[in-house]
């Protein structure tokens, strides 16, 4: 246990602000996001994670913005194991055939209003699998998208940014 | 070590009958280096030589199907094996009117899955398998279509029909069915779990994958070579240096390419850079899956930083698109191998004090020990690779049976251990972390100097076929490639690690409780795009 203690304390807190350029677009964007999440998703955002055919690139990078360096529940951000909590749903890969019909379920289960963000360049459109018998390509093709993320795969920073627009623009900024 | 092995076996079970097929692989280094022999017997042999090589103690590698009615000669039917590094390569023909082959299940257990994937996406029969449900292929696919074969047109949208997958059941009082994923309770790749279960123990466990399938293997076919390598960087993303580099050293056998001495030694930089990375993620969910998510974000905290280094010294947090066709795309100066040395310095003190901690806790201990045992039998049986196997006795890494340079000079040591547990597959991790530590040192410390970092790779010429291994950190990649008439790719076989350790997690499970499975799915972190393909 001392030894856990003493870890602790000597890692004392790692979170880093987000890149300058970065940090300078929340800050832009923080007096509008800071109301909207607080009105719309009563101040924390529920984020349901699918993979609808993805090669793990970007699950990688998801992981990473829950870790300790980027942390993004101080941004009152968190992960669901359900859909039926998710203010919103990030979808990652080309849509597979044969996940297509989960993806479809998910989004339906998931509560209004939910906001679909499509991460990395396949989700945008297909990427590298392009359109084939076991690809439909972009997330759009099976469900309504209202941001994209673009990276392959996009860095982490770039992810947090990505949903904090998505949060605070189109009709979630009202 | 005999280096002909498993050839001479073959030539004494079969006499003339095994014709030796060399002129499809014309630059394959003499075995044990990385090189594969390959010889033609009669369709109607293809069990019996499964069974010779089971006698001698080979190893399943792979199974595969090829269509080759482009270059005239209806389905090529393809099984590799291996032992002690020489690779050999056993092929049938079986024309398109009548497309069966022996079926090798019997022998070998992998081939199970293998011989129901080459039916559903090839259409060849393995006469005599016991279980021909459609894999990877899902129940909304038309009966007949078959993705690999030539007169498939995949750029169109296919068509769906209805139907049902049977399920193994299991029945009597108090029995239960517990259903999982596809979309999962975590950020993870997406798969379907059928559990059967009394109170807490696991009775069975079936898995079915296949949700990620994206058409890889025919996609490659629509490719050019040089454009084929984006396509392998992206088969699984925790794995892009070592499926790139596999793809490029097939490409590389198959053409006579040899890189320059600096970019092989770049290369095996890279490919130990993603081995640290992963492990590093890994053992930090291992201990979260335990409920003990100190380490989770203790060891998270340090796979961020050799990510870091790679984005600026390499251009990318996973050095994606960094390996190419005869060589590399980056090269490092002498600030950046200090820059290296220093951060592998920082790492090796700040990864041994949190392996202090995962060693003196007695909770985590308890959930970690005897979980998830994969005995040293079923891990032969079940022909698993990479640290799976070597947590489970057994002594298996191409870096070190069948090395390419630098790993002929830079030998590896690969930590073998036999309790098959959680905790061994976890600790197997942790040793690999130091010995790639130690073989990034060497590597940095003894860098050939030259200015060039590329080769030419000359154009394939037709009819040909390439072979590679690599030792991802997942355990032992392999691609086989073939070229069509016209010298375009004909055929582009993938295998994944997790092409034949997904199942034994289905043995591992056996005898556990169904809180465990998530701690145990974890342990082993295969891939499903990998697999699905």
């Amino acid at each position: 246990m001392i030894r856990i203690l003493h870890q602790i304390f000597r890692t004392g807190i790692v979170t880093e602000p987000l890149p300058a350029e970065t940090e300078a677009e929340v800050q832009e964007i923080g007096a509008k996001l800071e109301d909207a999440i607080s009105r719309r998703f009563r101040r924390s955002l529920t984020i349901r994670m699918v993979d609808a055919g993805s090669c793990n690139g970007c699950e990688l990078e998801i992981h990473a913005i829950n870790n300790s360096i980027y942390n993004c529940e101080r941004f009152g951000i968190h992960f669901a194991a359900s859909p039926r909590f998710a203010d919103m749903l990030l979808v990652t890969g080309p849509v597979s055939v044969n996940m297509e019909t989960a993806l479809k379920r998910t989004y339906n289960a998931a509560p209004p209003p939910k906001l679909v963000v499509a991460l990395g360049d396949c989700g945008y459109n297909g990427g590298i699998f392009g359109e084939s018998y076991a690809s439909l390509g972009g997330i759009n093709k099976v469900i309504p998208v209202d941001a994209y993320i673009h990276g392959c795969p996009p860095t982490p920073a770039a992810i947090l940014n990505g949903i904090l627009k998505a949060v605070s623009g189109g009709p979630y900024a009202k | 070590m005999e280096k002909n092995y498993l050839k001479d076996i073959m030539t004494s079970a079969f006499g003339p009958e095994a014709k030796q097929d060399n002129s499809q692989y014309p630059n394959s280094p003499a075995p044990p280096n990385g090189g594969v022999t390959a010889c033609q017997i009669p369709r109607e042999r293809f069990a019996e030589a499964a069974k010779a090589m089971k006698t001698a103690g080979a190893r399943l590698v792979a199974e595969w199907a090829a269509d080759e009615t482009l270059l005239g000669r209806g389905f090529g039917i393809y099984a590799c094996y291996e032992k002690r590094g020489e690779y050999l390569i056993v092929k049938v023909y079986a024309p398109p009117e009548d497309p069966s082959f022996p079926s090798i299940t019997k022998k070998f257990a992998p081939a199970h899955r293998f011989e129901r994937q080459m039916n559903s996406l090839m259409g060849v029969i393995p006469t005599g398998h016991p279980d021909l449900r459609p894999w990877i292929k899902h129940e909304g696919w038309p009966k007949d279509a078959y993705p690999l074969r030539k007169s498939f047109d995949a750029s169109k949208p296919m068509q769906r029909i209805k139907g049902e997958y049977n399920f193994i059941r299991a029945e009597g009082e108090g029995v239960y069915e517990i259903p999982v994923g596809p979309v999962h309770a975590g950020i993870i790749e997406p798969g379907h779990f059928h559990f059967q279960a009394v109170g807490e123990d696991i009775l069975n466990l079936e898995e079915r994958l296949g949700y990620v399938h994206k058409g890889i293997e025919k996609r490659f076919e629509s490719l050019s070579w040089i454009d084929g390598v984006k396509l392998a960087r992206r088969v699984s993303g925790d794995s892009t240096v070592a499926h790139s580099l596999c793809y490029c050293r097939a490409l590389e056998a198959m053409t006579g390419c040899s890189p320059p001495e600096r970019a092989l030694w770049l290369r095996a930089l890279m490919l130990e850079r993603e081995r640290i990375a992963n492990h590093l993620g890994d053992i930090g969910a291992i201990a979260n899956d335990a409920a003990f998510a100190f380490l989770l974000y203790q060891f998270s905290r340090l796979r961020e930083m050799p990510l870091r280094t790679n984005l600026k010294l390499f251009g990318h947090r996973f050095m994606m698109d960094k390996i190419l066709p005869g060589g590399v795309a980056v090269d490092i100066n002498s600030n950046s191998k200090k820059e290296i040395l220093s951060e592998m310095d920082w790492l090796s003190k700040e990864s041994e004090r949190l392996v202090v901690i995962y060693d003196e806790n007695p909770s985590l201990e308890d959930r970690v020990r005897d979980t998830g045992v994969l005995t040293p039998d079923k891990a032969r049986e079940l022909c698993v690779v990479g640290f799976t196997a070597r947590a489970s006795g057994q002594n298996l890494d191409c870096r070190i049976q069948s090395p390419f340079p630098p790993y002929d000079i830079i030998i590896p040591k690969a930590p073998v251990l036999n309790s098959g547990d959680v905790h061994a597959r976890a600790w197997v991790r942790i040793e690999e972390i130091r010995e790639s530590i130690r073989i990034i040192r060497e590597i940095l410390n003894n860098l050939p100097d030259g200015q060039s970092l590329q080769s030419q790779v000359p154009s394939p010429q037709p009819h040909k076929a390439g072979f590679a291994v690599v030792e991802g950190w997942r355990g032992e990649i392999v691609y086989w490639i073939q070229s069509g008439a016209k010298g375009e790719i004909n055929r582009c076989m993938v295998r994944d690690p997790s092409s034949v350790n997904w199942i034994a997690l289905e043995e591992a499970i056996h005898g556990n409780i169904v809180p465990d499975f998530p701690l145990c799915n974890k342990s082993f972190n295969q891939s499903y795009s990998g697999n699905d393909l």
